[in-house]
């Protein structure tokens, strides 16, 4: 369907849904390469009003991507709950962003809907918001998870300990995971990423994890980041998996270029309701997406890369998660040119995850070829730490020596906790208080051996 | 203030370059580890910008040079569509090239983002698997490409009719590595293969994978890959583990 819109005494055409989305979009270098972004500032603001006026309803009726083609898209169709989606079915995008902001939508409110809402609904409202606007909401939302502690909680904020080495030594990965225990960080997860995909080594890290989690008795998950076929053969040669994770995106045809379809992933969740390892709740699965995945296999549809995301987290929602997270920065300066691009991509992420239900959280992070630097960071951790966000990753000294980018320090999540008074999952900090690694809330200046016996050489 | 005892870190640090046990002040890190960072961020980014020169290959036998279509740095990082497709004159260069074939393997050395690691690393790692490799492996020259992607392994390995292709490519500086070497192999390359369908072996360099070991996996694969007719996320890396050598855990 064609839509015309005149603005400052000029008419704009565009030429359907797809169309709109893309040039309605705040400017980014994936959409200037998949050649859709708006060709001008003005064409954008006419898209947005365009948008503003669209019901929510024509999200229905047409589709990005055809259902007969896209698996992705008849999960979104199919699993679509009409009885949720009544209190807003009236409203059209621009009347749902002023609603969004309302003392009406509440946590209860916002949690409620999130089943009867499709991804490119969510998509289109982000892109008439602000950056604060998509703080506000954030912050009113909570989605909370659970597996050996629990994740989401108000006043709260997780960390992901990263302590990976680029040949997955395992006296390197220990010193690594010590540095991050003594500063406090881990409580989302201890997730590693393997240098190789050898099922043997993955097996040696998983035991070496679990050894030291019984050995302290840690309320945490761990977490190999290996591909999801990979964990599956680790389950069956009966490797302490906690989580299994997988990145995932918005299309069948990307999904395909990670080598999964959405019956690969149904049967890793099911084997994890087997395993049933967590003690606090069930939730075992762990997504990562980010912005650019589907357009780097040239997977997208024409269809702009912030949707695209969004797409991806209507696949993670089917598989209740522990956590979900954004690699923002991560996918490179063809995607997100600079720090600004960057910083409006992790705010976008965070509400459209958390508006579709799922526990978000984000990879505060960027690469040495892209336009940005640590302050750049530094902004977008406090902005998401407002926003509410789930749990952020963090490596040794911002500076992760296998993946060669740089995400946060685990300094920063204690800069975060002062800044913010937010403070880890509940169980976490109990125990930091049993061990002594923590005294009333504030980490003590720990030292390698404060945790006694942790086995870090041969 | 100076502490009087050991650095309790220091015997830790010898099995990771990660930036483990760093001074604190209050939640933060000190200020001297600050500087450390930032200078190591601008070394990085010097790395990327850098052009692959072949001079600096010390090549002992002919090589064939191609191009993408990126013409510049600063192009190719913007667009990864450019670096994945040859320009014109590198097609008709390999297209007479695969009149010497047929070819089981063609090797490129690409620089990808990080010309050093080619330089450094792609000679002493084809020399390697030349030695390692039996008679039965028929191999293409040496190709050199410049702006190039992963994928521009694709339409090289077609083009030169080789039955593997294995692109020895940079990877993106890190902090503490800016000549980090991958290999991406892929079986029947041709224009349109998805990342699902080529294995990888990442983190060569002096502080990773040694040449040693990194060639051990890729003959490894290569045997497994012929066996199973593809590559991909069906071929698992299952191979045994070399010894390490004692001075790959010395940090200079």
């Amino acid at each position: 369907m064609v839509h015309r819109i005149s603005l400052s005494g000029e008419t704009f055409v565009f030429q359907n849904l797809k169309d709109i989305m893309a040039c309605a979009s705040p400017l980014r270098s994936g959409d200037e390469l998949a050649g859709i972004a708006a060709t001008d500032p003005v064409r954008r603001v006419a898209a947005r009003e365009v948008l503003a006026d669209l019901p929510l309803r024509h999200f229905l009726a047409e589709t990005l991507i055809p259902y007969e083609t896209d698996e992705v898209s008849r999960l979104i169709i199919d699993s679509h709950d009409a009885t949720a989606f009544a209190p807003v079915s009236h409203m059209t995008v621009g009347q749902f962003r002023d609603w969004l902001l309302s003392y009406e939508a509440d946590a209860e409110s916002l949690g409620a809907l999130a089943p009867g809402l499709t991804p490119e609904m969510v998509a289109a409202v982000s892109k008439l918001m602000r950056n604060q606007d998509l703080i506000s909401v954030g912050r009113k939302m909570r989605v909370v998870t659970a597996f050996r502690n629990t994740q989401g909680l108000p006043g709260r904020l997780g960390s992901r300990l990263q302590p990976n080495h680029p040949t997955d030594d395992a006296d390197g990965i220990s010193a690594a995971l010590l540095d991050g225990l003594l500063l406090g960080a881990g409580d989302a997860v201890l997730g590693i990423n393997p240098a190789s995909d050898h099922i043997g080594k993955g097996m040696d890290i998983l035991w070496r994890f679990d050894d030291i989690r019984q050995r302290y008795d840690m309320p945490v998950q761990s977490c190999l980041l290996t591909h999801v076929t990979n964990t599956i053969s680790m389950i069956e040669k009966g490797a302490p998996v906690d989580l299994v994770f997988q990145s995932i995106a918005g299309s069948e045809q990307a999904n395909s270029g990670f080598g999964i379809s959405l019956a690969t992933l149904s049967e890793a969740w099911l084997a994890t309701r087997e395993l049933n390892r967590g003690t606090v709740g069930t939730n075992a699965m762990y997504f990562e997406t980010g912005q650019g995945a589907a357009l780097s296999s040239n997977a997208h549809h024409g269809v702009d890369q912030q949707t695209m995301e969004v797409r991806a987290y209507a696949v993670a929602r089917a598989y209740p998660p522990l956590l979900v997270n954004t690699v923002v920065g991560f996918i490179g300066p063809e995607y997100l040119y600079d720090g600004k691009q960057i910083i409006r991509a992790g705010l976008e992420d965070h509400f459209c995850g958390k508006l579709m239900g799922l526990p978000m959280g984000c990879d505060v992070c960027y690469t040495n070829h892209a336009e940005a630097d640590q302050d750049d960071m530094d902004n977008l951790m406090m902005l998401l730490t407002a926003a509410g966000v789930n749990f952020l990753i963090a490596v040794p000294g911002g500076d992760d020596v296998m993946l060669s980018y740089q995400s946060l320090s685990y300094h920063d999540i204690l800069t975060l906790r002062s800044v913010f008074d937010v403070r880890p999952a509940p169980e976490f900090e109990s125990w930091l208080e049993r061990m002594s690694l923590a005294d009333r809330g504030r980490l003590r200046m720990n030292q390698p051996y404060a945790l006694p016996g942790f086995r870090t050489g041969p | 203030m100076t502490s009087p005892v050991q650095d309790p870190w220091g015997s830790l640090r010898q099995y990771t370059r990660a930036r483990i046990g760093l001074p604190r002040t209050g939640d933060s890190i000190a200020g001297s580890e600050v500087r450390a960072l930032q200078a190591a961020h601008a070394s990085a980014r010097r790395a990327v910008h850098a052009s692959l020169d072949p001079a600096r290959l010390n090549l002992e036998c002919p090589a064939i040079e191609v191009r993408s279509q990126a013409t510049d740095r600063s192009e190719f990082v913007r667009r990864p569509d450019f670096g994945r497709r040859l320009d014109t004159p590198s097609i008709t260069r390999l297209k007479h090239a695969a009149q010497d074939g047929p070819w089981d393997l063609a090797l490129v050395a690409a620089d990808g983002l990080s010309a050093f690691a080619v330089e450094r690393q792609a000679i002493p790692l084809q020399s390697a698997i030349h030695t390692a490799l039996d008679q039965t492996w028929r191999m293409s020259p040496l190709i050199i490409a410049h702006n190039a992607r992963v994928a521009l392994g694709d339409e090289i390995g077609e083009l030169l009719g080789a039955t593997c292709v294995v692109m020895m490519i940079g990877e993106r500086p890190g902090l503490s590595v800016s000549d980090s070497l991958s290999l991406y192999m892929t079986w029947n390359p041709k224009v349109g293969r998805q990342d699902s369908e080529r294995n990888c072996i990442s983190n060569i360099h002096a502080h990773g994978l040694s040449i040693g070991e990194a060639c051990h996996k890729l003959c490894w694969l290569l045997d497994a890959a012929r066996r199973l007719g593809r590559t991909g996320v069906s071929l698992k890396d299952e191979s045994t583990d070399m010894k390490i050598l004692p001075q790959q855990k010395s940090i200079p």
